[in-house]
């Protein structure tokens, strides 16, 4: 019975992958009408394709492709899909292999998670196992988190907007989910090659070194360390094979080794424009952040300051949440990855789509997290209401920039309510289990 | 003493010869150096088709090379020639214009339309002769002494967002060159006096007496121009020789209030005009610091060919003798004054009908007897003007706040098939086009969109463009620059380009005061480099006599300019900086209290203290004291008594955070004060 319900589950997981990614097949059978690659929710001047194939039109005319402000980014991409974007099939359309490329991406990134999020599963099983608490959980219902999360990143339309509107994001993800599965699989090698290429093509993910430091050195997420302790102290007896495994530095070291020559390897590429782009905000071209129109309003005085409070903002976060989460790095990395996306110079929906996805991971964790139906409908209504504010702004002229903005504002507001409740979410999860424990020990001693 | 004095005195006459020396070589240069100093005042009036008449003021002052600096000169400008010795200035030209040349009817193929025609608002370039590395600052001084001189905002060419350095499509194309302009530059009197202050004798006397303000500025289109060339660079201490060259081209309608009432039948028949009747002036005897000062009359190729025409059809009809002998007086007009001369183009490969220029002396006219040419039409004329290969023309494409495209047309002009078959009819028939565009850098061009439409069909780049030169742009840095040479087979009827782009978005500070009216892109230019504009008239001795004609012999490659466009950018909110910065503060604020706050709150532990609180009501610190103290005997804690001093220990604690604030606020004042 439990195998013919698992076989079912598994075959409708593989019917909805299809499903999605024939529907992105139509959609880029469709590019004219949608227009996707030019919304500004959809490609910043960092991942824009029009500025990836200006980038490479110029290093083709034997240019530097930073001659201008057009490329800002990696110069990695330029050989790998720089081709892609001049390369025409007849009677196909325009970009058809670049946008192939990009579906392959979105497909390798949701198998990839859906890998991470068994192994994730099963260390959550297991430590329950440890904890013998398999019962009370098993009351609810135990939905596999892999494939939940490998299907939020596929049907997203956040995702298969950014992967049918031609930006550079699914590439960029892929990196962020490749680092994150060598890591938990202790694929060391693949891990460093993840972080690496993450941190060079957008250089925000370089914070993601924390968490995969405590994957590495602790293996995947359990409940605090000291509940086990507490549990077998109490029990009397101590199973260091039931204890999760304490730090250790050895695959710790094995990967800085790794990144040490993945980044030789990309140092003759380095750039050192593309990040200075990224941290000085130099495009006030308008996004789905809220970066954009504060510079463009702020006094020029105060300019830097701003600068570096804002992202200071990110870099003061990471300290309190690595010492909150630390036993569970894979959280810490979703945590992390929101914060980012949220608070990054040029955001666009690919960066929601990553955090959104890796947030299937968790669903029996966060399955009592607060606001879930108004986070939803948040979602909704600013997907719709900004490229409504836009075209009055832009197209029509009869809105002004402050529409356009309110909803960016709301759309940050409500990522800041995923985050915070998000977190919370996982605290009293960890406090549940704790009571779960100790009630069960005064059961027993009474 | 006086063997003392002796050598004192033999060592002041040694000085005082060597001083003598000195003065009479200096002397003798100078007396060189007087004669060649020349100041030249013409006049060039030519009938256009559409009506109107074109007037062109040239005046050329020149400076010979000579020896010391700070030498006063006789007739050329002081401050131009100290320009030139600063800024090592070897070649420059600054124009204002106000109004557009319109090339499809006053002609795009003759030497005035290709190097008088102007971009409407200010031109400015320049060529030095300084090292690559301080050009730059050459130039930035440059535009503000000329914003200075001229009184004119130049000086905003100084931003290096707003010049350009083109490599080769800029005909003096040269390294050392700089160009910029300003589109929206309204021009006035105010810039025309300072450059009437450059000519000797003012607007008191000769010619330009005739610049009558009102008239000037009401024509259709005027630009003042001012080129100076500077030869001979200043080796051995020798200031650069500097020829100087202001021109000014107006287009005017001839007011012919008379003449249309006479013969209101005839729609067709030009306008009569006297230059007292459009400048409200008339010429007074000549500048007497001009070497020579002359008025030319001009009728052009099409002009003549029409009238040839005529001619021939009245000797049929009418059967007259001709009066070909005189040809000032002509059946289909009429000249109140005999020209002193009658110039008649070398016929060329070109043209079989040469053009005719009329040439009157000023000189022999005088106060009692003031100079006015009367131009009477006789019979309607009806022609056009030579036109360059291909007429183009520049627009936006696209709606929109968000991107757009350029597009620059080429059509070609019918009159121009005839000569461009008989130029390359041997060869194998190719039309060179060579495109100069700046664009600011918030327009942000995409090279790789270009596209380019032969006779309407789209071709591959590398087919047509021969050589292409690009140097995109930075933000807030530098404009974009694309030099082109097209190709293009001598058969094409049109051609287009198109560039997309996509508009940027500037500070709230970088916006004009008027940011809903748009953004100017100056014009581009178009060039012929195959096509050469020049009129070649015959004359035995004068040659040399009139730098307008020699000016018209010189070989220019056939120019125009076309629009300015306007592009509209999308403007943020002007009026509420500070509410965007204070919503977006608050909501940074709420992430970064909001999550701090969910990380520290440790809720069970909360729970126990309240209760420990409500239980015992003892003061936190001796409560944690001994909790600590227990945990380092590694017993159970055991619930404190309550202290009677525990009040005191805090007032104590609170005593020393007052102490050290107090200390820290010393410290800063006595270290920053």
């Amino acid at each position: 019975m439990e195998k013919l319900k698992k076989k079912i589950g598994s075959l409708s997981f593989w019917i909805w992958v299809i499903a999605s990614i024939i529907f992105r097949l139509i959609l880029i059978y469709f590019p004219k009408n949608l227009n996707l690659s030019s919304r500004p929710e959809v490609s910043t001047p960092l991942t824009s394709f029009r500025r990836l194939a200006e980038g490479y039109w110029l290093k083709q005319s034997s240019m530097s492709p930073y001659a201008g402000s057009m490329y800002h980014g990696s110069p990695l991409l330029l050989p790998l899909l720089g081709p892609l974007t001049v390369k025409r099939i007849e009677g196909q359309p325009n970009h058809l292999l670049y946008s192939l490329v990009s579906v392959i991406a979105d497909l390798v990134s949701a198998m990839l998670i859906r890998a991470t999020g068994q192994n994730l599963q099963f260390a959550y099983l297991r430590t329950l196992e440890s904890l013998d608490l398999v019962k009370q959980i098993e009351g609810s219902e135990l939905r596999s988190s892999g494939n939940v999360a490998a299907l939020i990143y596929l049907c997203n339309p956040f995702t298969i907007v950014a992967c049918v509107g031609l930006s550079t994001s699914p590439i960029e993800n892929m990196a962020v989910i490749l680092c994150l599965y060598g890591a938990c699989s202790r694929l060391i090698p693949l891990a460093a090659f993840g972080w690496v290429i993450a941190t060079h093509l957008s250089l925000y993910p370089a914070i993601l070194i924390i968490p995969v430091i405590f994957l590495l050195g602790r293996g995947p997420d359990a409940p605090p360390r000291k509940l086990f302790l507490q549990r077998h102290q109490q029990k009397g007896v101590l199973n260091e094979s039931k204890l999760p495994p304490g730090f250790t530095w050895g695959p710790i070291i094995h990967f800085a080794f790794w990144a040490l020559v993945w980044s030789v390897y990309l140092l003759v590429l380095f750039e050192p424009g593309t990040y200075g782009f990224i941290l000085t905000v130099e495009d006030l071209s308008p996004n789905i952040g809220v970066l954009w129109y504060f510079f463009a309003e702020v006094f020029e005085f105060f300019r830097n300051f701003f600068l570096i409070v804002f992202h200071v903002n990110i870099l003061f976060m990471i300290l309190p949440l690595a010492i909150r989460l630390h036993h569970r790095p894979c959280y810490l990395a979703f945590v992390y990855v929101a914060i980012c996306s949220m608070l990054k110079s040029y955001p666009s929906v690919g960066d929601s789509a990553l955090y959104l996805g890796l947030l299937g991971w968790f669903v029996n964790e966060l399955s009592d997290m607060q606001f879930s139906l108004f986070l939803f409908c948040g979602y909704v209504g600013v997907s719709l209401l900004s490229p409504v504010m836009h075209n009055l702004w832009i197209w029509r002229g009869t809105g002004n920039a402050n529409f356009y903005f309110a909803t960016a504002m709301v759309y940050a507001c409500l990522q800041i309510v995923v985050v915070v409740e998000g977190v919370c979410a996982m605290l009293n999860h960890d406090r549940k289990l704790r009571h779960l424990i100790t009630g069960k020990l005064h059961d027993a001693k009474s | 003493m006086a063997l003392l004095r002796r050598p004192l005195l033999l060592l002041l006459l040694l000085l005082t010869h060597q001083f003598l020396h000195s003065w009479i070589v200096f002397g003798s240069v100078n007396e060189e150096g007087q004669k060649q100093e020349d100041f030249f005042e013409e006049l060039l009036l030519k009938p256009l088709p559409d009506r109107k008449l074109l007037t062109h003021f040239h005046f050329q002052s020149s400076a010979p090379p000579s020896s010391s600096n700070g030498r006063h000169h006789h007739l050329f400008p002081k401050a131009i020639s100290q320009l030139v010795q600063k800024f090592r200035v070897k070649e420059m030209e600054l124009s204002f214009t106000q109004g557009r040349w319109n090339y499809e009817s006053w002609g795009g193929f003759d030497s005035i339309p290709s190097s008088n025609a102007k971009p409407p608002g200010v031109e400015l370039w320049a060529v030095f002769d300084v090292p690559q590395h301080l050009i730059d600052a050459m130039w930035k001084n440059l535009t503000h002494t000329l914003s200075g001189l001229f009184c004119a905002s130049i000086n905003f060419l100084e931003s290096s967002t707003a010049y350009s350095a083109p490599e080769w499509s800029f005909p003096p194309a040269s390294g050392n060159l700089r160009y910029g302009t300003l589109p929206r530059e309204a021009v006035c009197t105010e810039n025309l006096t300072p450059w009437l202050k450059l000519l000797p004798c003012r607007d008191k006397a000769g010619i330009s007496m005739l610049l009558d303000r009102p008239s000037i500025y009401r024509g259709f289109y005027h630009s003042q121009r001012l080129h100076l060339t500077s030869t001979g660079s200043g080796s051995e201490g020798l200031d650069p020789g500097i020829i100087l060259e202001q021109t000014l081209t107006v287009v005017l309608l001839p007011n012919s209030q008379r003449a249309s009432l006479a013969r209101a039948g005839e729609k067709h028949v030009q306008p009569s005009w006297s230059l007292s009747s459009i400048f409200g002036k008339e010429v007074s005897g000549k500048c007497v610091l001009a070497e020579t000062s002359n008025v030319y009359l001009l009728l052009d190729r099409g002009l003549v060919a029409e009238l040839k025409q005529l001619r021939k059809e009245n000797e049929k009809s009418a059967e007259k003798v001709s009066t070909s002998e005189n040809n000032w007086t002509n059946p289909s007009f009429e000249l109140s004054a005999k020209p002193d001369r009658i110039f008649i183009e070398e016929s060329s490969l070109l043209s079989k009908n040469p053009s005719i220029l009329y040439k009157f002396e000023v000189e022999k006219y005088s106060e009692s007897e003031p100079f006015d040419l009367v131009l009477t039409w006789k019979i309607p004329v009806v022609w056009l003007c030579q036109q360059a290969p291909l007429h183009a023309s520049r627009f936006l494409m696209g709606s929109g706040n968000e991107r757009g495209a350029i597009a620059i047309s080429l059509k070609s002009t019918q009159s121009s098939e005839g000569f461009v078959g008989a130029n390359f009819d041997d060869e194998r028939c190719e039309l060179q086009v060579d495109v100069f565009q700046v664009v600011p850098w918030y327009v942000k061009v995409y090279f790789h969109s270009l596209q380019v439409f032969v006779d309407q069909q789209p071709k591959a780049v590398s087919d047509t463009i021969e050589k292409i030169h690009v140097s995109p742009s930075k933000d807030k840095e530098s404009p974009g620059v694309m030099e082109l040479v097209l190709k293009l087979p001598c058969s094409v009827s049109s051609a287009a380009l198109t560039i997309e782009f996509d508009k940027g978005f500037l500070h709230i500070d970088e916006y004009p005061p008027d940011a809903n009216q748009g953004f100017d892109i100056p014009s581009a230019i178009v060039s012929f480099p195959n096509f050469h504009a020049s009129m070649v008239f015959l004359e035995n001795d004068s040659l040399n006599q009139s730098p307008l004609l020699s000016k018209f012999q010189e070989k220019s490659p056939v120019m125009s300019y076309t629009e300015v466009l306007l592009v509209p950018l999308t403007t943020p909110d002007f009026s509420m900086p500070y509410n965007v910065i204070t919503i977006t503060c608050t909501v940074f604020a709420l992430y970064f209290g909001s999550l701090l706050n969910a990380l520290r709150r440790r809720v069970a532990e909360e729970e126990r203290f309240l209760k420990d609180k409500a239980a015992k009501k003892t003061g936190r610190l001796p409560l944690l004291l001994s909790k600590l103290s227990a945990k380092l005997r590694g017993r159970q804690s055991e619930p404190p008594h309550s202290t009677p001093g525990s009040s005191s220990l805090v007032n104590s604690k609170l005593v020393f955070k007052v102490i050290l604030i107090a200390g820290l606020a010393v410290c800063w004042q006595y270290y920053f004060s």
